[in-house]
């Protein structure tokens, strides 16, 4: 039995359908990441699961319960807010206590509860604090604070650390890590960032435009991206596309003259486009080079560097990272060579990986 | 608090402040000055020497059962006002917070009554009560109440609390709205994912972050039915039956105009002044230190 | 969803109807009374559908005033109303306006005392200060005149600590680029923001425009001649006749004629109405 268990989810707002059917079982105890850009339903999914929207079709199921009808407060879940929604009224330890103490819950249990989850967060010293006298990192771990206290099946994140600058995220992403290690809790995550998401999840959700394009473990989703839109979005620099043609003998020939040769035919012959991760792609011998790179530009990062160029001759643009700092430099042309398991090839059409 | 880009020019500013500081002057300081000078006065009856008494004039109306009843009935019109504008609103502006559809509807529907004046408040409520032709006094008649306002004292103080409130329930409802809208969503929707249900989530969550405005509304509603009320007690019961409804404008208007005394007659508006500058100073202070979120 | 209670939401609707209802009951009262004759009224209790005199009572009461209430037509008090409104709205935006520009942008000595002198009247409402106020103007000479009606209410500090409160809100880089561009305090402030102040300015004209034209004890003591009357003071006159019956019917309407500007001005202008409201707050 899933923890959670989404079949067939649609959404419609006024005749215009947002999301398309996403069919996914999440695991007891798994950390799993919806990721995608913005505007590809990713946060109206979470908020179906927590039951802030309603289901157009399909089902939401919590521990083989199906939830489309039950409010979110019956839902045993958590939701960790972007803007991290503290109570400004109320201190550290009352916003904690809050859900706790609407069901029910007697005063000492409350107050175990609270003070552990604070100890865990190292939010203890902060308790009879206001929200505003907090900084941002210490609210973020506040309303994390309140989402442990209450014990759920399920932890829902609405990208939390959007707020943060960019090295308390890093931080806040490693507490996060930890927590789920410590309390096993089935946790759902939404974000744009796929760093946080590669390091973060079990398994990732790729959303496009209310679809779920990929479902897979971060690795899956690097070395198999299953769409054009995929693999663009994982893995930085983004991916080089090349656009080709296949014809009918399993030959695949790239602008500048280039040919893969893949043994069995594939058919029909049609326009493809080639997938070539920057990392993948290697200086080689020029007797034994694929393709050729003609050099524009070079980036000097120290650990890397980054190479942009044209393929062949005016062919369509390449980047290449390469280790260290080669002596490379603009007008150059660079013999290059990738290994057979680094070429993706999807059909341009649907985008789809063949 | 000042901007860091001045102008230089030394006799421009002084111009552009002119216009107003002339008529402040002229028709506001000058005339306070007046009147609490006037306060510490007594006049021979025909105008023509005047001799200083400090306190007296005050004393005299602190002792005058008639002042202390007007003073009385202020208080009880005040807070009657306030609390009935209040409650009303803080309802309508809840109810117009959670509709999706018809909420701009609603919204004119409830606010234009703010253009209404007192006086004409006062003029319209007056009709529908009116003892002999009244609308609701006919309703009431076949629930076996009989109303008339002219004779009963309680019952002319209700109708001049309904048609007072009835404009500023659209006014406190404005600021309700506003302070219900800016209460961000999450808010709401962490304390539902909490547990809370709709009541509880008023009591705990929307109305403590209301609570500044509610107070500032509180104070604002107060000095509305202190003064601006005047034309809706003109209009209908004129302070009467008796003294039922003489509230201290009132009477401080009575007894200048019709009365003549001019002594006591400044003490009672040195004392609404002082009342005035009291809860101005609570209201500006207390939105000194109002919380922020 | 946040909860799945259909039952609220109609509850929600039900109440704001009926607030509709309760609010809006007066008028539509008011409105039926105003269509039938006097001796229609008088013989028992109002009809709650309209009657047939309605071109009829409107007209007597715009054209020929109310007999035997001492009272002008009521199309002349809505013309002296218009004035009061208008001049003491335009009188007090321009001059709260230039004020607030010189305390905002400027520097110079008895800066402060000019502000405090500006917010005591915040504390003096006409009706505090009635009878000295009325005195002055008499010995100016102002009584039964539009300049005695509307200069006195001219002042306020309202007007100016809005616009105040909005000044400090422009970026200074605004005024920089204007100084650099070549600009004087005049010309930025006619060109830069003056603009910029439209929306507080439309916000002011709303509150102003009401104020100016309900405003009840001073034109009541300040005008002596019919001919100056304003309609919302004069309708306690129609209603306070001594020996006979009030025309309820002619009363009616002209409390609903003496209300149908602002009405007006507030819903056509509600935006900025009541952002102009919450704004004051601060």
């Amino acid at each position: 039995m899933a923890a959670v268990d989404l079949r067939g989810v649609k959404k419609s707002y006024a005749g215009t359908q947002v999301i398309h059917g996403v069919d996914c079982a999440i695991a007891d105890g798994e950390f799993i990441v919806i990721l995608g850009p913005s505007g590809c339903g990713k946060s109206t999914l979470l908020r179906m699961i927590a039951g802030l929207e309603t289901v157009t079709a399909g089902e939401i199921a919590i521990e083989g319960k199906v939830v489309n009808q039950i409010e979110p407060k019956d839902r045993d879940i958590s939701m960790v807010f972007q803007n991290y929604a503290l109570y400004p009224h109320m201190s550290v330890y009352d916003n904690m206590a809050y859900g706790l103490r609407v069901r029910g819950v007697t005063k000492s249990e409350i107050d175990t509860r609270v003070r552990r989850a604070a100890s865990i967060l190292e939010l203890s010293a902060l308790l009879e604090r206001k929200p505003r006298q907090l900084s941002g990192g210490q609210r973020q771990r506040v309303a994390m604070g309140r989402a442990i206290v209450r014990e759920p099946k399920v932890f829902l994140f609405d990208e939390p650390l959007s707020n943060l600058d960019a090295k308390l995220r890093v931080q806040m992403r490693i507490e996060i890590k930890r927590l789920h290690g410590t309390i096993r809790t089935t946790s759902i995550y939404v974000t744009h960032d796929q760093v946080e998401a590669m390091t973060l999840g079990d398994r990732l959700i790729v959303m496009n435009a209310g679809r779920a394009e990929q479902i897979g473990t971060p690795m899956e989703i690097y070395l198999q991206p299953a769409t054009t839109f995929v693999a663009g979005f994982i893995g930085s620099p983004a991916m080089n596309m090349i656009p080709a043609q296949i014809d009918g003998s399993g030959t695949v020939e790239l602008p500048g003259g280039a040919r893969l040769d893949f043994g069995e035919a594939i058919r029909p012959a049609r326009a493809l486009t080639v997938g070539i991760r920057p990392e993948h792609i290697e200086i080689v011998r020029p007797h034994t080079a694929l393709f050729e790179l003609g050099v524009e530009l070079v980036e000097a990062l120290g650990a890397d560097s980054l190479v942009y160029g044209r393929l062949g001759a005016g062919g369509p643009p390449l980047t290449v990272r390469l280790a260290g700092t080669p002596t490379v430099s603009a007008g150059d042309v660079l013999p290059l060579g990738v290994a057979a398991e680094n070429i993706h090839l999807f059909e341009t059409e649907s985008g789809k990986r063949l | 608090m000042h901007k860091r880009v001045i102008f230089g020019n030394k006799l421009l500013p002084y111009l552009l402040l002119l216009p107003q500081l002339v008529v402040t002057l002229v028709f506001f300081i000058w005339p306070a000055w007046q009147a609490m000078v006037q306060s510490v006065l007594v006049e021979d009856p025909f105008g023509l020497s005047s001799r200083v008494v400090w306190l007296e004039n005050f004393e005299n109306i602190f002792t005058d059962p008639n002042y202390l009843e007007s003073l009385k009935v202020t208080v009880i019109f005040s807070v009657a006002v306030a609390v009935l504008a209040l409650a009303a609103a803080l309802v309508f502006a809840v109810m117009a917070d959670r509709v999706v559809r018809g909420a701009t509807v609603y919204k004119t529907l409830l606010i234009w009554p703010y253009a209404v004046a007192p006086a004409v408040a006062g003029a319209l409520w007056g009709f529908l009560f009116d003892p002999s032709i009244g609308e609701v006094t006919y309703l009431l008649r076949t629930v076996g109440i009989e109303w008339n306002y002219l004779l009963d004292s309680d019952q002319a103080m209700i109708l001049v609390v309904i048609a007072a409130a009835w404009t500023q329930i659209s006014y406190n409802f404005i600021f309700f709205l506003a302070g219900l809208q800016s209460i961000p969503k999450s808010l709401i929707e962490a304390a539902a994912i909490d547990g809370a249900g709709p009541s509880r989530r008023f009591w705990t969550i929307m109305f403590p972050l209301l609570s500044p405005t509610a107070f500032f509304l509180l104070t604002i509603n107060i000095v509305y039915a202190f003064f601006s009320t005047f034309g809706v007690i003109d209009t209908i019961t004129r302070g009467g039956p008796g003294q039922a409804t003489n509230i201290l404008v009132y009477k401080v208007f009575s007894d200048s105009f019709r009365a003549l005394d001019l002594g006591a007659s400044a003490a009672q508006s040195v004392v609404l002044m002082v009342i005035v500058i009291g809860l101005t100073v609570v209201q500006f202070r207390y939105i000194e230190r109002k919380v922020h979120y | 969803m946040v909860e799945n209670r259909p039952w609220v939401t109609i509850l929600s609707h039900a109440v704001l109807i009926l607030g509709v209802v309760l609010v809006a009951f007066p008028i539509y009262i008011a409105f039926m009374a105003s269509t039938y004759t006097l001796e229609e009224l008088l013989q028992g209790r109002i009809p709650l559908l309209p009657g047939g005199h309605f071109i009829a009572n409107y007209a007597e009461a715009l054209v020929s005033g109310v007999s035997g209430s001492s009272s002008p037509p009521v199309g002349l008090m809505m013309l002296n109303s218009l004035v009061m409104a208008l001049v003491i709205c335009v009188g007090k935006i321009a001059i709260s306006i230039i004020a607030a520009y010189a305390i905002v942008y400027f520097s110079f000595p008895l800066r402060m005392t000019c502000f405090w002198l500006i917010f005591v009247t915040l504390m003096l409402p006409v009706e505090v200060r009635i009878l000295p106020t009325y005195k002055v103007v008499a010995d100016l000479g102002l009584l039964d005149s539009y300049a005695g009606l509307t200069i006195p209410l001219i002042a306020s500090a309202t007007a100016t600590f809005l616009f105040r409160q909005f000044f400090l809100t422009v970026p200074d880089e605004l005024t920089e680029a204007a100084r650099i561009d070549g600009a004087g305090p005049i010309r930025f402030f006619f060109d830069i923001l003056l603009p910029l102040s439209r929306t507080s300015i439309a916000a002011l004209f709303v509150i102003q425009f009401l104020y100016g034209w309900n405003q009840y004890l001073w034109p009541l003591i300040v005008t002596t001649k019919e001919g100056y009357y304003t309609i919302v003071m004069g309708i306690s006159r129609l209603i306070h006749v001594v020996d006979i019956a009030p025309s309820w019917n002619l009363v009616m309407a002209t409390a609903l004629l003496a209300m149908i500007p602002p009405v007006i001005v507030v819903i056509v202008m509600q935006r900025w109405f009541v952002k102009g409201l919450v704004e004051t707050e601060k």
